[in-house]
């Protein structure tokens, strides 16, 4: 059995958080929380170079067709470093979606330019609070023109195009949008996590392309499986950067004449996340097996990392905050953009309950598809 | 990243197959089947009996402790041939568990300590089953803290003899053990970890008395085991006088390399349970509330298994297993514990009932309910465990200790 990373992809874990320290700092991340600027610039494009926004896009369209082993390994990095960048609605659901659905000549436009590091696209999908349904999406394409208003849209403010889920004559579909062209209005929302900016979109006639011609439901599912995964180690990496900074915070504040790691209280808060943490990441090494097979189990091992991996940041960032005491609720100390990042990441791709309602529906499935064979 | 056997382990995991499935008691399967968590039941069969005859069974072709070198009963099989024997044996292993303490933590330190003559006498036939042992460490005043414990031993005048006096307690299987590792004090002038030294002692041998423990759930599975003037030979001490406390270490090592078997959780037993359960508006599985639930015990079910397929693929590259393995016991108790008892809430007035006959899903959850807590204990506390984990993985200093560098006879608490 070799259930781990090769050491091939472990080199490139290195190299992927020598570089994201540097050029993901925490000054890099708070610039963007603190300003109005969409992302950071300088990073995304060192990211583009560095190979890591085409690592899972085959050669053919310009990626560096590594894998998606190795995009799990990125995106863990990125996790860790809270990196401020259009980087999951870039490249886990917008390159997804051209992947999962898009002709050739829709590929050839876009995945290029992906790899390259020139476009930013996204996923504009919710329009309403609680869970997204079909029947809750109102945003409507009639004669090659959309019409409806997305909220919240990740990174709607700085993508170039965007993937929009609208109803038309024919049901639910998938169709591509120029955001920079006629018929789009963006405006920024706050939200819990401003290191990483949204947007309200509204569309008023807005041209659009249509992106496949299946059921775009299974297309969204499928996608949204995938892109669950990779946010899940994202949310590993936050999860064991935020464990760190209680760990090392913990061995140097001193109360009562004590490290407060000496006390069992610290500790054991310690211990459990610790636990969370590494059953998340036992779960998502799952998840990157599946996704890189291309595995019918695929279904099954997102649900379970992207519950396990959210419950675990969740965890860690928050006992980070406590761990630290009154520096842990300062803007000063780093413990918030962890809490925040995590409380956006829950979210992002439909909430907890959400997962878990369709992690036990899918073991539910495959146990009675076992016991019928 | 694969969760494939290497060449060498696909042609030893075919061999093991080959020949458990020629060789098991398959007249045992469907029982085995429904033992597990509930604990093992063997309608009519004597489970001792059943036990040592497949050992023996194991024993005659090489297979009853197959990481063991050949001379004591083993095989020689590598870490990850051991890992693949446990997957393989599967629901047999059942029938291994009055030898697991023996083989799993006096062998290896028998193995470790004991002179040629003592390994080639004893460990044979502790492999086969023939003999068993038990660890005689905890007792009345010390079990997370067993360095204070207070059995002692003193050398006899003009003799190569040891004299026992003390009590021992928790020890599991000592009622049909024949040997057992005793963790003793030599020299309470000293603290407490400075004044230890071990020893094999015969269970038979005079002055031993044991005295099963009736538990909370109604077994009698441990006991407690008084010493008086109990006589052992200076050949039976396992490493050099008052270095116990490192030959105990080793025994407890040894508990986080038997990381091949799956550790129970209880949640197989209960997805099946809400499959079939009907609430009032249809089988339970399908209620939002129980499906949270569930989810949670899922991914830390699945978390688990990952976590141990991960440890594997560490062994299979030659590395040790540490301490970070503490996570399987103190993730599995507390869910064991947690999933009886939302299963006996869904059963509802009738989760109170005990019987096979009248219990819901054969009183499963109901001996789970009572199980689980001496899993949360035995082996470890959960707390001692956290401790663990935070000191010996994330680095974090230890506890205040009083009685450090305080010789043991003048410890608080003495
Ligand atoms: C089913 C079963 C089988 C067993 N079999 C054996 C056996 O075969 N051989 C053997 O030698 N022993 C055996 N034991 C004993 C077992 O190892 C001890 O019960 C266990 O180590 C706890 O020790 P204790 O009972 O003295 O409890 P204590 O150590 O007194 O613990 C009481 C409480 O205090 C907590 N506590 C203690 N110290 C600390 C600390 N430093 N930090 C935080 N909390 C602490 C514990 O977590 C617990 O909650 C068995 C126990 C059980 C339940």
């Amino acid at each position: 059995m070799n259930f781990d990373f090769s050491d091939e992809q472990k080199q490139l874990r290195d190299s992927a958080r020598r570089f994201l320290e540097k050029q993901s700092s925490v000054a890099v991340v708070r610039r963007v929380l603190e300003g109005d600027e969409g992302y950071d610039r300088e990073l995304w494009q060192g990211l583009a170079e560095m190979g890591f926004t085409g690592a899972a896009i085959p050669e053919e369209f310009g990626g560096a067709g590594l894998g998606y082993l190795e995009l799990c390994v990125i995106a863990e990095e990125l996790g860790r470093a809270v990196a401020p960048v259009p980087f999951s609605s870039t490249v886990y659901l917008a390159a997804e979606f051209l992947l999962a659905a898009g002709n050739d000549a829709q590929k050839k436009n876009y995945l290029p330019k992906i790899a390259a590091g020139e476009v930013i696209g996204t996923f504009a999908y919710a329009e309403t609070a609680g869970e997204v349904t079909a029947e809750r999406i109102k945003a409507t394409v009639s004669g090659g023109k959309l019409s409806g208003t997305k909220i919240p849209v990740a990174d709607g403010s700085i993508a170039d195009f965007a993937v929009v889920a609208a109803q038309s004559g024919s049901g639910l579909g998938l169709y591509l949008v120029d955001l920079t062209g006629p018929g789009v209005t963006r405006t920024v929302v706050d939200t819990i996590d401003p290191s990483r900016k949204h947007a309200r979109i509204v569309f008023d006639g807005a041209p659009v392309e249509q992106l496949g011609s299946g059921d775009a439901e299974a297309v969204i599912a499928a996608v949204y499986d995938r892109a669950a995964v990779l946010t899940a180690f994202e949310q590993v990496g936050g999860s064991d950067r935020a464990l760190e900074m209680a760990r090392d915070y913990a061995l140097e504040r001193i109360a009562f004449g004590r490290q407060i790691g000496s006390f069992q209280a610290i500790k054991h808060i310690l211990a459990d996340m610790y636990v969370s943490a590494t059953l998340a990441r036992s779960n998502c090494y799952w998840g990157a097996y599946a996704l890189s097979t291309g595995s019918a189990e695929l279904p099954e091992a997102a649900a379970s990392c992207r519950v396990s991996a959210t419950k675990a940041f969740q965890h860690c960032s928050t006992n980070n905050i406590q761990v630290h005491g009154g520096m842990g609720f300062t803007w000063q100390f780093d413990c918030h953009l962890y809490y925040k990042r995590s409380n956006l990441l829950a979210l992002n791709l439909g909430s907890l309950s959400v997962w878990e309602n369709r992690l036990i529906a899918r073991m539910r499935a495959r146990n009675s598809a076992r016991d019928a064979a | 990243m694969n969760f494939d056997d290497t060449p060498e382990e696909a042609k030893f995991r075919a061999e093991v197959r080959a020949w458990i499935s020629a060789n098991a008691p398959h007249d045992l399967d469907e029982d085995l089947k429904k033992s597990g968590l509930a604990g093992l039941r063997l309608p009519g069969r004597d489970i001792m009996a059943e036990s040592k005859a497949w050992q023996k069974k194991k024993a005659d072709a090489g297979w009853a402790v197959p990481h063991w070198p050949k001379e004591y009963g083993g095989r020689g099989a590598t870490p990850i041939e051991r890992v693949v024997w446990q997957q393989e044996e599967g629901l047999y292993n059942q029938l291994a568990q009055p030898f697991a303490i023996g083989q799993g933590m006096c062998g290896p330190t028998v193995m470790a300590y004991a002179s040629e003559d003592l390994k080639r006498k004893y460990l044979p036939k502790l492999a086969s089953g023939e003999e068993i042992w038990c660890q005689l460490f905890s007792e009345p005043a010390g079990g997370s803290d067993v360095a204070a414990l207070r059995t002692r031993a003193e050398k006899a005048d003009g003799s190569d003899e040891w004299v026992i006096n003390g009590q021992k307690i928790w020890t599991s299987g000592a009622q049909y053990s024949d040997y057992g590792i005793l963790l003793t004090r030599t020299d309470p002038n000293v603290p407490k970890h400075a004044g230890l030294t071990m020893f094999i002692v015969d269970m038979k041998a005079p002055g031993v008395e044991v005295r099963p423990i009736h538990q909370m759930n109604g077994g009698r599975g441990f006991n407690e085991v008084f010493f008086e003037n109990v006589r052992i030979h200076d050949s039976h001490r396992l490493g050099a006088v008052n270095d116990g406390w490192n030959v105990a270490l080793t025994t407890l090592m040894n508990e986080r390399m038997s990381i091949g078997s799956r550790l129970a959780t209880g949640f197989p037993e209960i997805f099946g349970f809400v499959a079939d359960f009907q609430l009032p508006d249809g089988p339970a599985i399908d209620n939002a509330a129980v499906r949270a639930k569930l989810a949670d015990w899922a991914v830390k079910s699945s978390g688990l298994r990952y976590t141990a397929f991960r440890a594997i693929s560490s062994l299979s590259k030659g590395e040790r297993p540490g301490p970070e393995n503490s996570i399987g016991k103190l993730v599995a108790g507390v869910m064991t514990q947690d999933i009886a008892k939302y299963a006996m809430e869904l059963e509802a007035e009738a989760g109170v009932l005990t019987s096979q006959e009248d219990a819901p899903a054969a009183a499963l959850f109901q001996n789970m309910v009572l199980n689980s807590p001496g899993m949360r204990i035995a082996g470890g506390t959960d707390e001692i465990l956290r401790n663990i984990i935070a000191e010996r993985v994330l680095g974090l200093p230890g506890d205040v200790r009083v009685d450090k560098n305080v010789p043991f006879n003048q410890a608080p608490g003495r």
